[in-house]
């Protein structure tokens, strides 16, 4: 997995409450057997004037100049700046994939939905849950200063605007461990895997019915 | 022992180890796996020369990209068909079992694993979609992963997590006419909004749960995750009981008995404590309908679309206003006014057989107005098929003008064929009205098998307490 210490990048500001992960990803492009490749149709329906579908040269399809995405002076954004409840909706993990694959290291939200907060964790993608007023704070600046970036600081658990002013985060020390490092959970895991079998073994006596 | 409440024992009981932190490593007794969320996950774990832990937990089924017209000529679209295929050559090669696209016990996975006492009181199940909810309502921790997740769980039979926050949503009392479990649940959504539950495993109680039935119960927990908890959950009682017995996958003989004494203790203790309670009066319930493009966006099917004028906070008002723009429907306009152009009998929130006799109930001797394009009923699982097809309901649906399906997801996520045009309007059973979740452009409204089927009669929207 990527590590994540440490990110000085453009912020992109998406001025929307419980963005679901259909509309991060929508479902047509699911149908991929496939990890990466997701970033050009992050966002699509928003992103795009037609419909999108796989196998599609995006490079010609008509962009929404509307779109936060598609204004010039966001392009390269590392930091998405978002809404209460970013990620409702399904499991599917192609929405912080797509994410990733578009170039966002970390998102920083007023609050997440359960699944794809994990989810991003297991990409290297860092979820950021920061007051509401504090958020509201950082969209007014976003948008008052073009090239506005932010660093994110994983080690010290701080946002630093441009301006010098510092927010602190919570992050999970499990969870900030695995991504400083950038460990593979299955690996960690398997660490323990003979206190798997003695769980195994006594539930077998307990409820044997489970292991039919 | 202390008093603990229902997740807590389901919880304890499969904790292998926890670090000082609180992170748990948790034993997986049931992993349901699906075609879209599952081929990274194979290959990660082929990637790191892994093996599945325990493919004896493992039951796959193809849904989501599945066709549900004629099946003979096998999936048109190449891309749906190599993420079937990729699911059939997994499951083959490891040894997984799996209910092919022609196996009549094919059907949505959330379907099927009850179906087929899969899944059982007292399990930890889990799969790569949000809806796994559903299975709580057999009094199982139950809940959705994503892709990475799928793979630990088939590496290491285990996942990392920590314990939820407990919501209990206590409803008491006697459910009226025409009222479902479908708008108990939205009325829950609509009150503590779709993130109202996010953090919390929430326990459905009371009296009015009580009384549902299995497919009720199972309505009910699969849209916990609408409200932003990943699991939901019921005590155990006779209801559950009864509908497990004889289950292929089911204990059988003095196994049954000795699983039957364990569930019985699988309810909260008198007097548990839980971090959050909020309770609901049944009688007070009445048929929902959804108007805008978030779960919570429901009011009763007697009330009318909202007016963002009257919303002070800023926030809320623009995501009305952004709703009701994208619906094509104007503040203050009665639910009852709003004529549909298709119509969804399907998912797996209501796709059981109880939820296709509710239809057919309405649509006896009926006929869908001429202004509807398209009604459809898709059932949840071959078997599900096969028993309204004995039950005569596929005559009824088909009488009435709907068209009777092949199970799988279909409409619900719009990933097969099926899917609305831009701008149309859709009575549909499912549990997301997000934008375009039933193709491009389209328009939700979430409502029961009862409103949907009357909706398909009138036209429009109609109180079904009142037919
Ligand atoms: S029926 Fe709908 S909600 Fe249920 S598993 Fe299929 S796509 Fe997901």
């Amino acid at each position: 997995m990527n590590k994540f210490i440490r990110v000085d990048g453009l912020t992109v500001p998406l001025d929307r409450a419980n963005v679901d992960t259909d509309a991060i990803i929508p479902k047509q492009f699911l149908k991929s057997i496939k990890r990466t490749g997701f970033g050009p149709n992050l966002f699509d329906e928003w992103r795009y004037l037609d419909h999108g579908e796989p196998g599609m040269d995006n490079s010609i399809r008509p962009l929404n100049p509307e779109f936060v995405l598609n204004q010039p002076r966001y392009q390269g954004g590392q930091i998405l700046l978002a809404r209460e409840n970013f990620g409702c909706g399904s499991s599917r993990e192609h929405a912080p994939w797509a994410l990733v694959d578009y170039g966002f290291r970390a998102i920083i939200a007023p609050s997440f939905a359960d699944i794809f907060f994990n989810n991003c964790f297991k990409n290297g993608l860092l979820p950021v849950v920061l007051d509401a007023v504090s958020v509201d704070d950082l969209f007014h600046a976003v948008s008052a200063t073009s090239g506005y970036r932010l660093v994110i600081d994983l080690e010290q658990q701080s946002i630093t605007t441009p301006g010098g002013k510092r927010y602190s985060f919570e992050v999970d020390p499990f969870r900030k461990n695995c991504l400083l490092n950038g460990l593979d959970d299955i690996g960690l895991t398997l660490q323990h895997v003979q206190e798997i079998k003695d769980y195994e073994a006594r539930r077998r006596l307990e409820a044997p019915w489970l292991f039919n | 022992m202390s008093i603990q409440t229902l997740y807590d024992k389901l919880w304890n009981s499969h904790v292998v180890r926890e670090e000082a932190d609180g992170t748990a490593l948790v034993y997986i007794d049931r992993h349901l796996v699906h075609e879209v969320t599952s081929p990274q996950a194979f290959e990660g774990l082929r990637l790191a020369g892994r093996k599945p832990w325990r493919t004896g937990s493992i039951l796959a089924v193809a849904d989501h990209n599945v066709p549900t017209t004629d099946r003979t000529q096998g999936i048109a679209d190449p891309v749906s068909r190599l993420q079937v295929d990729t699911l059939d050559s997994n499951c083959d090669e490891l040894g997984i079992t799996e209910f092919k696209m022609a196996d009549t016990r094919q059907g949505i996975v959330h379907v099927v694993g009850p179906e087929q006492g899969a899944t059982l009181p007292g399990m930890t199940v889990v799969c790569g979609d949000s809806h796994t909810s559903t299975h709580g309502a057999f009094a199982a921790l139950a809940f959705g992963i994503g892709t990475s997740e799928v793979e630990h769980v088939m590496a290491t039979q285990c996942l990392l997590m920590k314990k939820s926050r407990s919501m209990l949503v206590l409803v008491e009392g006697v459910l009226g006419k025409g009222v479902t479990a479908k708008d108990l649940v939205l009325v829950v959504i609509g009150k503590i909004g779709t993130a109202g539950g996010t953090g919390y495993a929430m326990e459905f109680a009371g009296s009015a749960i009580r009384a549902l039935s299995m497919e009720g119960r199972m309505t009910v927990c699969n849209m916990a995750i609408e409200a932003g908890a990943r699991a939901g959950m019921i005590a155990v009682d006779d209801t559950t009981i009864q509908y497990l017995k004889d289950r292929p996958f089911a204990p059988k003989g003095a196994l049954w008995e000795q699983a039957v004494d364990y569930w019985k203790t699988l309810r909260s203790d008198e007097g548990a404590q839980f971090d959050k309670v909020v309770r609901f009066d049944a009688a007070e319930i009445k048929p929902q309908v959804t108007w805008g493009t978030s779960p919570e966006m429901v009011v009763p099917v007697d009330g009318s679309v909202p007016d963002p004028e009257k919303e002070s906070d800023p926030v809320r008002r623009s995501s009305i206003e952004h709703s009701l723009k994208y619906m094509g429907l104007q503040p203050n306009t009665p639910i009852t006014q709003i004529q549909v152009d298709k119509v969804f009998i399907g998912s797996c929130t209501n796709a059981r057989i109880e939820d296709l006799r509710a239809a057919a109930g309405i649509l006896r001797g009926k006929h869908v107005a001429p202004t509807v394009k398209l009604a459809m009923a898709v059932p949840g699982s071959g078997l599900v098929k096969q028993q309204a097809e004995r039950e005569g309901l596929d005559k009824v649906f088909m009488d009435a003008g709907f068209e009777w399906r092949e199970p799988g997801c279909s409409m619900c996520l719009a990933m097969n064929a099926d899917k609305l045009e831009p701008g149309e309007r859709c009575a549909s059973t499912s549990n997301r009205n997000f934008e375009g979740r039933q193709g491009p452009a389209s328009r939700t409204h979430l409502v029961s098998p009862e409103m949907a089927a009357a909706a398909a009669v009138a036209g429009h929207f109609v109180d079904v307490g009142k037919l």
